[in-house]
């Protein structure tokens, strides 16, 4: 059997905690993030919904013991709180021999900022604090992270719109078994911002009373912020060097539904595939899958074709799944990790987190999540959905870890 | 390295401010602007696209999609798949116009068209969309090595075998919005530049360009193979201590190659004297090689390394440098072996190595 990647450390800033041992507690608790509008003046403000993380920017740096805050977008703050918990459990520290990687993953780069500076400089392109848009770029948050955790060896960005963040895991694993790459820290971070939030408005899904994913009555998603990051390593690296390994990164696939630039496709193509090609690459029967932690946003559309997808895979043996997006909203780029987060949380801890907000069963499915909390049942094997635009489609299988 | 792990370059397709379109044509003609940012020479996209999706479709998605169907028939690829992008900056256009419009309307009457296009996956999406192609479909955001990590994603899903063909490209438009920012930044030359004299002349700052390159990269060699991909490094300013030859020396060992077997170095000379000296140091360490560079003929971009690879393939198939492109010619041998290398703002460091199938 070829190498197999393991996970030695995880870190997660949400709507619903800022580590993960606050956002378990939300979880068990059944407590969501999503509330009032407060980051931003908005026409939305008191109309939309947003799941944001409850602390400012002036706080976030305080939290990460940095000065500049014109070097800074919210998405890099976001991204170096998350990661300074992956690398902190994984011992990861600057100067280590070991080639180390970051592989970052966002939407819309530090758009926060961008927005700022726009209505200057959109009256007189001479005007606006030229600061505010150096940090634009996707790129720019992965270079501040890594230069606040040290590292150097290979650094990317990965923007495939909601799907980002599932994929830096993918290309992670890639790289460890190809022997690119000793460990990497791997994820995403998104920040709320008035780009997204209108974008999403415009094409009238967002649900003005917070998302109801597979609800018949759902209208839309809710956006929310956050970050999270995984370190992964081969599980020969991690045994010599004795550290705990948390989970398996057991298979992964990528697949595109070609359908639509923004909907997906009626029978679930693309969804379909990516979670076949997850299966197939860890060996694992669809009736061996403990857990689905759902793509779920509760679109109309996505719901739908998700949830379809999943009945034509599993047929009768659809495993328990829910969308935890209705406790950290759609944290866009970041959502892929943040999930995984939580898929490993369930793993951990032997339940599977209720999908809230939900009443009554979609018509056209025979499937319903679970909407109570699950405790003491042994989760082995989670499947992790990511879906974005233009049919970037992937899924995630993580497994509980067990020597061979 | 065994020829199992050979990766071959079997199809081109490139839009640039130079005309590059037609592989049978290679720099014979050169688009001399006197300017300090160049734009593309664009093609009737109606020879690539329906017109009924054209109206709406972003210009950076034009571009990818004229360049990677190019690409594509140059090949004689159907369905590649995997379809790999890396872009810098993305959809350029469109999110200036979402931004725009949501400022001066104030939120209000906002239309989706420009928020949908602005996602950075656009371009593999929109390929991917009217190929029908339901295969792996990756993009990468990472500043001067957004193409580079396309590549090395490439190299990945051929020599695991996922994969027997991808199309991967670089791509980045210029808009007016983000001329003025960099502008702002420092980037460009002040006073406009001469196409032939950007790499002659001492002053800071380049010339603004834009590009989008597609590459059919396949585990099998075609009818029409261009040159054999055989080694990719991304480094960071930021390793300690910078030491170029090292750097240098390493990589081409992983890779199978000594330095003398160097025939010529393609780097990514601005003009910006700032940014000059990585460039110096590298070729000063390699003398019997010939020099080569690319920017003065497309501009300085996030993904112009692109470009690079196309003019580095199209120097091997065709066995000669063109005489644009020349900063000192190489010995009169065969030119089996080319080292790319350029850096963006001194932070992206890359070097990408080809040689004659």
């Amino acid at each position: 059997m070829g190498i197999r990647v393991v996970i030695t450390g995880y870190g997660i800033v949400s709507s619903i905690g800022m580590d993960a041992g606050e956002v378990l507690r939300s979880l068990l608790d059944g407590i969501s993030g999503i509330g009032e509008i407060t980051r931003f003046d908005t026409i939305h403000k008191g109309k939309l919904p947003l799941a944001e993380v409850r602390r400012s920017n002036a706080e976030l740096l305080e939290h990460l013991g940095l000065k500049n805050k014109k070097k800074y977008s919210r998405t890099s703050l976001l991204g170096m709180a998350a990661a300074r918990q992956a690398a902190e459990m994984a011992g990861i520290k600057p100067g280590q021999s070991l080639r180390t990687g970051l592989i970052s993953a966002n939407t819309v780069g530090g758009m926060d900022r961008t927005e700022d500076f726009y209505p200057l400089f959109l009256e007189n392109q001479s005007k606006g604090r030229i600061s505010e848009v150096a940090t634009h770029d996707c790129g720019d948050s992965t270079e501040k992270i890594a230069e606040y955790l040290g590292v150097r060896d290979f650094i990317t960005t990965i923007s495939t719109a909601c799907s980002s963040s599932a994929n830096a895991v993918m290309l992670a694993s890639e790289m460890i078994k190809a022997g690119l790459i000793d460990r990497v820290i791997a994820g995403g971070t998104d920040a709320v911002t008035r780009f997204t939030l209108n974008g999403f408005n415009t094409l009238m899904i967002l649900d003005k009373t917070g998302c109801r994913p597979f609800d018949e009555e759902r209208a839309g998603l809710t956006i929310g912020e956050g970050a999270a990051f995984l370190v992964l390593e081969s599980e020969e690296l991690a045994i010599r060097e004795g550290r705990e390994i948390i989970g398996l990164v057991s298979g992964y696939g990528n697949a595109n539904d070609a359908y639509h630039q923004t909907a997906s496709s009626p029978e679930g193509i693309g969804a379909g595939l990516a979670m076949a090609k997850a299966l197939e690459m860890g060996c694992i029967e669809p009736a061996a899958v403990s857990y689905i932690n759902v793509h779920g946003t509760g679109t109309q559309n996505n719901d739908l074709s998700e949830g379809i997808a999943v009945q034509k895979l599993f047929v009768d043996t659809v495993p328990p799944f829910s969308s935890t997006k209705s406790y950290t909203g759609h944290t866009l780029g970041a959502a892929g990790a943040i999930e995984a987060v939580i898929s490993l949380l369930s793993v951990q801890n032997g339940c599977i987190f209720p999908n809230l907000r939900w009443a009554t069963p979609m018509k056209e499915l025979y499937i319903r999540p679970v909407t109570s909390l699950l405790r003491n049942i042994p989760v082995e094997h989670v499947l992790s959905n990511s879906f974005g635009f233009g049919g970037n489609n992937s899924s995630l299988l993580l497994s509980k870890y067990n020597s061979r | 390295m065994t020829n199992v792990n050979a990766i071959y370059i079997n199809g081109l397709g490139n839009l640039s401010p130079q005309k590059t379109t037609d592989s049978s044509r290679f720099l014979d003609e050169v688009n001399r602007v006197q300017s300090n940012r160049l734009a593309c020479i664009e093609p009737n996209y109606r020879d690539f696209i329906s017109p009924d999706i054209l109206r709406r479709m972003g210009r950076l998605i034009k571009m990818g999609i004229a360049s990677s169907r190019i690409c594509l028939e140059d090949a004689g690829c159907k369905m590649p798949d995997a379809i790999i992008t890396g872009t810098g900056l993305g959809c350029m256009e469109d999110t200036e116009k979402f931004l725009t419009t949501m400022v001066r309307n104030k939120e209000e009457l906002l239309t989706p068209t420009s928020f949908i296009q602005s996602t950075h996956n656009t371009v593999s999406a929109q390929i991917a969309l009217l190929l029908k192609c339901h295969n792996y479909n990756f993009t990468y955001v990472h500043r001067g090595w957004s193409f580079e990590s396309a590549l090395l994603d490439a190299m990945i899903q051929l020599r695991n075998g996922r994969a027997s063909t991808v199309l991967a490209g670089g791509m980045d438009e210029l808009t007016n919005g983000s001329f003025e920012i960099t502008r702002r930044l420092g980037h460009w030359r002040t006073k406009p530049a001469d196409t032939f004299d950007l790499l002659k002349t001492t002053a800071r700052g380049s010339i603004a360009g834009e590009g989008s390159a597609f590459f059919l990269l396949s585990s099998a060699p075609g009818d029409n193979t261009y040159a054999v991909l055989s080694g990719l490094h991304t480094f960071n300013r930021k390793a300690s201590p910078f030491a170029l030859p090292r750097i240098l020396n390493e990589f081409l060992e992983r890779s199978g190659t000594s330095p003398g077997e160097i025939d010529l170095a393609v780097c990514g000379f601005n003009g910006d004297t700032s940014s000059a000296g990585p460039y110096k140091e590298l070729t000063g360490s390699l003398n019997s090689a010939g020099i080569a560079a690319w920017k003065h003929l497309s501009g300085e971009y996030m993904t112009s390394s692109a470009f690079a690879l196309w003019m580095s393939s199209m120097i091997i198939k065709n066995q000669r440098v063109p005489e644009a492109a020349v900063i000192r010619a190489p010995g009169s041998g065969a030119i089996k072996t080319i080292l790319i290398y350029n850096h963006y703002l001194d932070l992206n460091h890359s070097f990408i190595l080809i040689r004659k199938p």
